[in-house]
């Protein structure tokens, strides 16, 4: 479903991701490790569309279409989730009505009926159970005020109502306490099925204890350097990146 | 996406078309007999022309002020002309007397004047240029003893409450403005809500501009006495036009002991093209005087549209306890200029007031916040809160606020908090990477933005205040 070639990606002049390839089938989790500043997170930013990055080589396609051709919007009604790694605060929104009307434009862009609010509400209700998240949280402004866990939480509640076909996790394990953690794999593997499939962005193998990959895949300097089963994360967990 | 871009940039300013009535239209020019002339029309009393004239003998030795952060060419004031109204019933009993084409304008405009058409509990005064065309639900509120008519009305049915209030808050020779709409306001409304009721429905009036070269003075005058409660909204449209034009008000407010006087605006006058040609000069003076013990005024405005706005609802806290409240949303687009915000005066004991006014500039409008806070020296254990924050959207737009305090008693309290922000590229991306569209994207964080403004609208007005200020955000993004 998703094939990244060859891609170059430039921000400032400067050279962050230099040919770096993936082919994700559907169904499949990825994991994709490596040290800071390798541009694992500027991959997940350009699958998204953010347009402060340059991207000067390769394609990307997604269900077979050419993905570096669309808006960020229409790559998310396409089937795109970014689990943000710093998810923003916007004061003054509730969180159920940007939610609300996300899953909307969503509908809209598939020429499916606006859901009501009643309806909005009890699909909120059962996904909210599931992750433990307070009918309040809903209420308050996007983000603001969340602590650490309750964002990333939050993030994993967006999936779960927009049901992505190609989630993209960013570091979402940072700063999580071990009881977040579980909850937050646990949001995952509910939605893992034959049809949906997931990129897992992370430092630690942790994660990866919860959330199962079928292929990690190490990645230095802008591009993937060793791939290989779920294996490898324990390794590199042992030995670090230094031989990279 | 684009394609939606075009349609609604067509539809920018949907209020801007023109009503084809009959009009009576004073020839342009500014001078004693034009003064005369709309106080017959109006078959004012003697005592009230001579108000006019001494108005305007001040207004004459007076400068326009140049002091706001506003630029514009200077005003011709004798190429105005100062009356326009249509040559329909003037003061009709029922619907049926009303000119169609003006009926027809409010139902363009979503103010239907049929009572059983209007949002429910909402009392509408519909001013048209010069003159107020109709009042509705007005039998229903005097069952109340509550008084809602044009002011024109007020002078002749109850002339002692006029004397007694009119120019008792604003002085005639207040400020440039205000002198030049004491000599020649046309129309507007007159409420007053007697000792111990609270209003039964939400009073509004609806100013239309329709007639070309004209400029409308409207003068509105609202009295709560002892312990009544009522709220007011004011709504504002013009037509679209090559040429700018003059909407210059007064508006008077005055809180007895416990009275509460709520007032409301969502102020959507003709903003002018993209290159700044056209659009509404809005010079208006607004204040209230809360005489009262525990008397409380509260300004909620939303101002989206107008060429140039210089406004500064104020309020005069005399009583003791009384409480002074702003909350203001003002948004410039395109090339419009806003120089706007408040004046708390405290006077009496135990005074305090809030200012919440949120700023927001995109295109190349330029947003100004302006206020004063003034705790007088007798003004003990006075409390003022005031937050101004400024939100820009692109790199072409100005924000600048000019706070001024003067405490002259040493137990006030006062805190100030400020802020500027840019609308965050993080935040769009957020929103977008959700699925929403640039232009969604945008309107949602402003509005988030307002928020705080908005819920104290009443409801109904929430919503459209929403809507409004999505319309106006169009264009913003690229």
């Amino acid at each position: 479903m998703l094939e990244v070639k060859d891609l170059h990606v430039q921000v400032d002049d400067k050279a962050i991701l230099k040919g770096m390839n993936i082919t994700v089938e559907p169904g499949e989790v990825h994991s994709i490790m490596g040290p800071n500043g390798s541009g694992k997170s500027t991959l997940a930013q350009v699958l998204a569309g953010r347009e402060t990055y340059d991207v000067t080589g390769g394609e990307i396609t997604f269900h077979g279409k050419d993905l570096l051709d669309l808006e960020p919007e229409e790559r998310a009604c396409e089937g795109i989730f970014l689990a943000f790694q710093y998810p923003v605060e916007i004061p003054g929104v509730a969180n159920t009505y940007l939610l609300r009307e996300a899953l909307n434009a969503k509908r809209e862009y598939r020429e499916e009926k606006p859901l009501k609010h009643i309806e909005f509400a009890k699909l909120a209700r059962e996904k909210m159970k599931v992750l433990g998240i307070d009918e309040d949280l809903l209420k308050r402004s996007v983000n603001a005020g969340f602590s650490g866990g309750e964002k990333k939480r939050n993030e994993i509640f967006q999936m779960q109502i927009l049901e992505p076909s190609l989630a993209v996790l960013d570091e979402t394990d940072s700063g999580l306490d071990i009881d977040a953690l579980k909850i937050v794999a646990d949001g995952v593997n509910s939605m893992r099925d034959s049809g949906r499939s997931f990129i897992v962005i992370t430092h630690y193998q942790r994660l990866l204890n919860y959330i199962v990959p079928d292929y990690v895949h190490v990645m230095v300097d802008g591009k993937i350097v060793r791939s290989g089963g779920k294996e490898l994360a324990q390794e590199l967990e042992e030995k670090g990146y230094a031989e990279f | 996406m684009s394609v939606d871009l075009e349609k609604l940039a067509q539809e920018e300013y949907k209020y801007g078309f023109v009503t084809d009535v009959e009009q009576e239209i004073a020839p342009k020019g500014l001078n004693e007999d034009t003064i005369r002339m709309i106080s017959s029309k109006k078959n004012e009393p003697q005592w009230l022309l001579e108000w006019r004239l001494g108005a305007y003998d001040r207004w004459k030795k007076m400068k326009e002020p140049r002091w706001a952060f506003l630029r514009y060419p200077k005003i011709d004031f004798n190429e105005i002309s100062y009356y326009a109204a249509p040559k329909s019933n003037p003061r009709p009993k029922s619907l049926d007397e009303i000119d169609p084409e003006i009926k027809e304008t409010y139902d363009k405009l979503g103010i239907p004047l049929e009572e059983q058409k209007m949002l429910a509990g909402v009392a509408v005064d519909a001013v048209f240029d010069s003159v107020s065309v109709f009042t509705t639900f007005k039998e229903k509120l005097a069952e109340e003893g509550v008084i809602f008519c044009s002011i024109s009305e007020a002078v002749e049915e109850h002339p002692d409450l006029i004397r007694k209030y009119l120019g008792s808050v604003v002085p005639r020779g207040d400020n440039f403005y205000a002198a030049l709409n004491s000599a020649v306001f046309t129309d507007g409304s007159f409420v007053y809500v007697p000792k111990g009721v609270r209003c039964p429905m939400e009073l509004s009036t609806y100013f239309r501009i329709n007639a070309e070269n004209t400029g409308q003075f409207e003068r509105t005058l609202i009295i709560a006495d002892e312990g009544s409660y009522v709220s007011y909204l004011e709504g504002c449209t013009a037509p679209q036009r090559d040429e700018n034009q003059l909407h210059a008000a007064v508006v008077e407010l005055i809180a007895h002991d416990d009275a509460t006087i709520k007032y409301s605006t969502i102020q959507n006058w003709y903003p002018g093209d993209k290159q700044g040609k056209g659009g509404i000069y809005n010079f208006v003076t607004k204040r209230g005087r809360c005489l009262g013990r525990s008397s409380r005024i509260s300004w909620t405005q939303v101002e989206t549209g107008s060429a140039i706005t210089w406004k500064y609802p104020s309020c005069v806290l005399e009583g003791d306890d009384s409480v002074g409240e702003f909350y203001s949303v003002a948004l410039t687009n395109r090339r419009q200029q806003a120089d706007t915000g408040t004046k708390m005066v405290h006077v009496g004991k135990n005074t305090s007031s809030t200012i919440i006014s949120k700023g927001i500039s995109a295109g190349e409008g330029q947003n100004i916040y302006r206020g004063l806070v003034e705790i007088g020296k007798n003004a003990e254990k006075a409390r003022n809160y005031t937050q101004c924050d400024s939100m820009l959207i692109g790199d072409r737009c100005g924000a600048h606020t000019f706070p001024y305090i003067e405490v002259k008693n040493s137990t006030a309290h006062m805190e100030h908090e400020a802020s500027t922000s840019k609308i965050g590229e993080d935040q769009m991306f957020y929103c977008r990477q959700r699925g929403l569209s640039a232009e969604d994207a945008v309107s949602l964080i402003v509005n988030g933005f307002c928020k705080e403004v908005f819920k104290e609208l009443p409801f109904e007005f929430a919503v459209e205040a929403e809507k409004l200020l999505s319309v106006s955000l169009e264009g913003s993004v690229g």
